[in-house]
């Protein structure tokens, strides 16, 4: 029995000293910093690499091919785009996404920044109405658009069933059923969605600015259109540009706001390029033509983000 | 066993069989799939017809063919793109329900179900031949029919009379003035024009072939830049301006229904849902007089135009996935459930709202209960499918995906586009594809 104690101890203090060299191994590796940095990114790139890369490469592979859906088709070049360019809903999309993207994104960034000066005020339950600000961009994009769309339905949203009914309009306002209107109606429904990460960035860039140079700004005699142009606005900018950046790209590529509230109608007058693409290659089944459509988006979305972030850089820069 | 052994085993058999056995099939595991059949479908309109597939048909096919039924519903709309990722990722609902002549874009991914659908035909006096035209694809049927939901106007027998019409009117121009009057007095007519599976194509397409426009002919040229097709464009835009609830170019196949209950229209194409919930919930949906609404509801067919009177009929198909492992149990399943005694208590409680896919059940003793659902009985006979006067094929179901017909329409009712520029707007996207 002593004998067989003996051996273990012996057996368990090789394994221990074994061990302790590999620690010591593992530890002198990771000292290296290559090694080190290559650990610490290696699960962020594996991540960026199967659900970023993968799908682009895929997307790019299907848009020079002739895939449909249950049919793996052939090359086909850049077929598809050349049919995308010359397709008129297409071209439709591509401007609407254009106008949608410029409309919201000023319409966000004046009304966000109006309320991060609101907000960045003395009052009252400031940080009851801070929180509560951020609701509109909690709710699931789909829940809202949803309540938005019973908003605007053309019988019986509330407006329109308070006017007509109450004999003040002889036709109910076309708020989804007139094109122009839609486009406006999602704009709005973006722009009241997206204004909460605008007004809570913006307030957040504020508060890192000294109330001193506000102070002497006054004590010179400057209004208070001149403190925030002189002091505020391009203290504010480079995070402005930030916020910018990152809501042209989400505005751009929208689909959810479309998809639910207009589903691209009335007769394509609010589709996106996000949901032209989905339409055709998804549910028409024609994968190859849907991944060219939604391909026309990258170098859009690419040029945005160089030029500002390269104006960002020089103004960092000077 | 202790702990750390039964990791150490069950971890290596994981790595043995599982990751490498879904690795090396391309798909996710489905456990218990042998058992059980997955079937999607529609959030029916006749929210009872689901109940029967979850209620009775679910154990009744577990006690006679031993299989688990799921059956799982969605919104019609979003059928297509659910097939589309089943059919490429290799794995999803065994049974896939598809409308109208989607069978023909995702013939590749359908299992052969042409026994199914000669045992059906020949026991029940014969498919009809829509259903026939929506899922055959070179003699082979891909998708078995299943029901069809004829699309009939509905409208306000009262107000009708009210205007001076007593008898629903036989063609296009006199429904023209019946709706001028109607909406004069805040009755309009409804109608959708946007992007949605049922109501908007069902009136679009006959519209256009009673004119006497077509979108190819016989050898799938296309010929829908005429001055038949012009003038129903035409006309649709003066009558869209003159009689309907010009809100219509945004509804999808629910807002009809829920303008008509709350009494904001007068007539609208439909299938029966209207009347059936009007028929369930008399008390909650009533006229302004106070009678149940569905004792003022009739039925009538799309007017005729200069060339005749015609229609299409929403058609429901069942696709068995070629991906699937289990298609013996999913034929099985659709093999049982069009036995007569099983069809028939799903048959039943939709009232007529959607029939039979063959010729027997027009003969079905439902039928002697209600009148108002008499049209309904063999409206099947005399649908038309897309893409005519070619065959039905891919190129006709990718046009009907992309309402290209519907906004012909919606193009010139709304303003945007005058009747010409939008018949030759569809004529060129209608090219595209049938090149």
């Amino acid at each position: 029995m002593g004998g067989g104690r003996a051996g273990q101890d012996l057996h368990l203090s090789a394994r221990s000293s074994t061990e302790v060299v590999r620690v010591s191994r593992l530890t002198r590796l990771l000292e290296s910093e290559k090694v080190l940095a290559t650990a610490l990114l290696a699960p962020g790139v594996a991540i960026l690499l199967v659900f970023i890369a993968y799908p682009f490469v895929m997307a790019l592979w299907f848009s020079l091919t002739s895939i449909r859906v249950g049919d793996p088709g052939q090359f086909v070049g850049l077929a598809n785009f050349a049919k995308a360019w010359e397709d008129s809903i297409f071209q439709t999309a591509f401007k609407n996404t254009v106008f949608y993207t410029f409309w919201a994104t000023v319409f966000k960034l004046a009304l966000g920044m109006w309320l991060a000066l609101l907000l960045n005020r003395h009052f009252r339950f400031k940080r009851i109405v801070r929180a509560s600000m951020l609701l509109p961009f909690i709710i699931p994009t789909v829940l809202s658009a949803f309540a938005w769309r019973w908003m605007f339905d053309p019988t019986f949203s509330v407006m329109n069933w308070l006017l007509y009914h109450g004999g003040m309009i002889a036709d109910r306002l076309p708020f989804l059923s007139s094109g122009d209107w839609a486009m406006w109606c999602a704009v709005v429904v973006n722009t009241w969605r997206g204004m909460p990460f605008f007004a809570i960035t913006l307030l957040a860039g504020l508060q890192t600015i000294s109330p001193e140079l506000h102070e002497a700004a006054a004590l010179d005699g400057a209004s208070a259109w001149h403190r925030f142009w002189h002091v505020t606005w391009p203290l504010l900018l480079p995070v402005t540009l930030v916020v910018v950046v990152f809501s042209v790209i989400q505005t751009f590529s929208d689909f959810q706001l479309i998809y639910v509230l207009t589903g691209g109608g009335p007769a394509n007058s609010t589709h996106l390029v996000a949901t032209y693409a989905y339409q055709v290659g998804v549910a028409s089944g024609l994968l190859g033509e849907g991944a060219a459509l939604s391909l026309f988006m990258f170098p859009v979305l690419f040029a945005v983000v160089w030029v500002q972030l390269k104006y960002l850089k020089r103004m960092e820069t000077h | 066993m202790k702990r750390r052994k039964f990791l150490k085993a069950t971890g290596a058999g994981f790595a043995a069989t599982g990751l490498a056995g879904i690795l090396a099939a391309h798909r996710a595991p489905v456990f218990a799939q042998a058992n059980t059949v997955h079937i999607l479908r529609w959030n029916d309109f006749v929210p009872a017809a689901d109940k029967v597939l979850r209620e009775v048909f679910a154990p009744e096919v577990k006690k006679a063919l031993g299989l688990t039924l799921n059956v799982e519903t969605v919104n019609a709309n979003d059928i297509p793109a659910r097939g589309t990722a089943a059919i490429q990722s290799g794995n999803g609902p065994d049974i896939i329900m598809l409308l109208n002549n989607y069978p023909q874009l995702f013939a590749a991914g359908g299992a052969d179900v042409s026994d199914i659908a000669d045992e059906v035909g020949k026991a029940q006096g014969g498919i009809y031949d829509l259903g026939k035209a929506m899922c055959t694809v070179g003699g082979k049927w891909v998708a078995v029919p299943w029901s069809t939901v004829p699309g009939l106007i509905a409208y306000r027998k009262s107000w009708f009379d009210e205007i001076g019409v007593k008898e629903f009117p036989k063609t296009w121009a006199s429904y023209h003035e019946a709706g001028k009057k109607l909406k004069a007095a805040k009755r309009p007519l409804g109608q959708t024009l946007g992007h949605t599976f049922g109501d908007a194509p069902a009136f679009a397409y006959p519209l256009m072939w009673s004119f006497g426009g077509q979108e190819v002919d016989t050898k799938g040229k296309v010929v829908l830049n005429s001055k038949e097709t012009v003038e129903s464009v035409r006309f649709m835009a003066q009558f869209w301006k003159d009689a309907h609830d010009e809100g219509g170019l945004a509804w999808d196949d629910s807002n009809n229904n829920r303008a008509f209950l709350s009494g904001d229209i007068s007539a609208t194409l439909n299938g029966a849902s209207i009347y059936v919930a009007a028929l369930n919930g008399p008390d909650k949906f009533k006229t302004e007089k106070g009678a149940p609404l569905h004792t003022d509801i009739l039925h009538a067919p799309l007017p005729a135009g200069p060339k005749g009177q015609f229609a299409y009929h929403t058609a429901f198909t069942h696709m068995v996935m070629k991906y699937t492992k289990n298609t013996k149990g999913a034929k099985e399943f659709l093999r049982w459930a069009h036995k007569k005694e099983n069809y028939e208590k799903w048959f039943v409680v939709q009232k007529g709202f959607a029939v039979g896919p063959t010729r027997d059940w027009e003969k079905h003793a439902m039928w002697n209960n209600d009148p108002v659902m008499l049209p309904f009985k063999a409206a099947t006979r005399q649908g038309r499918p897309m893409g005519y006067a070619g065959a039905p094929g891919k190129q006709s179901a990718e046009a009907w995906n992309k309402y290209i017909i519907v906004d012909m329409y919606a193009n010139a009712a709304s303003g945007k586009m005058k009747p010409e520029e939008s018949v030759k707007w569809a004529a060129a996207e209608l090219a595209k594809i049938y090149t």
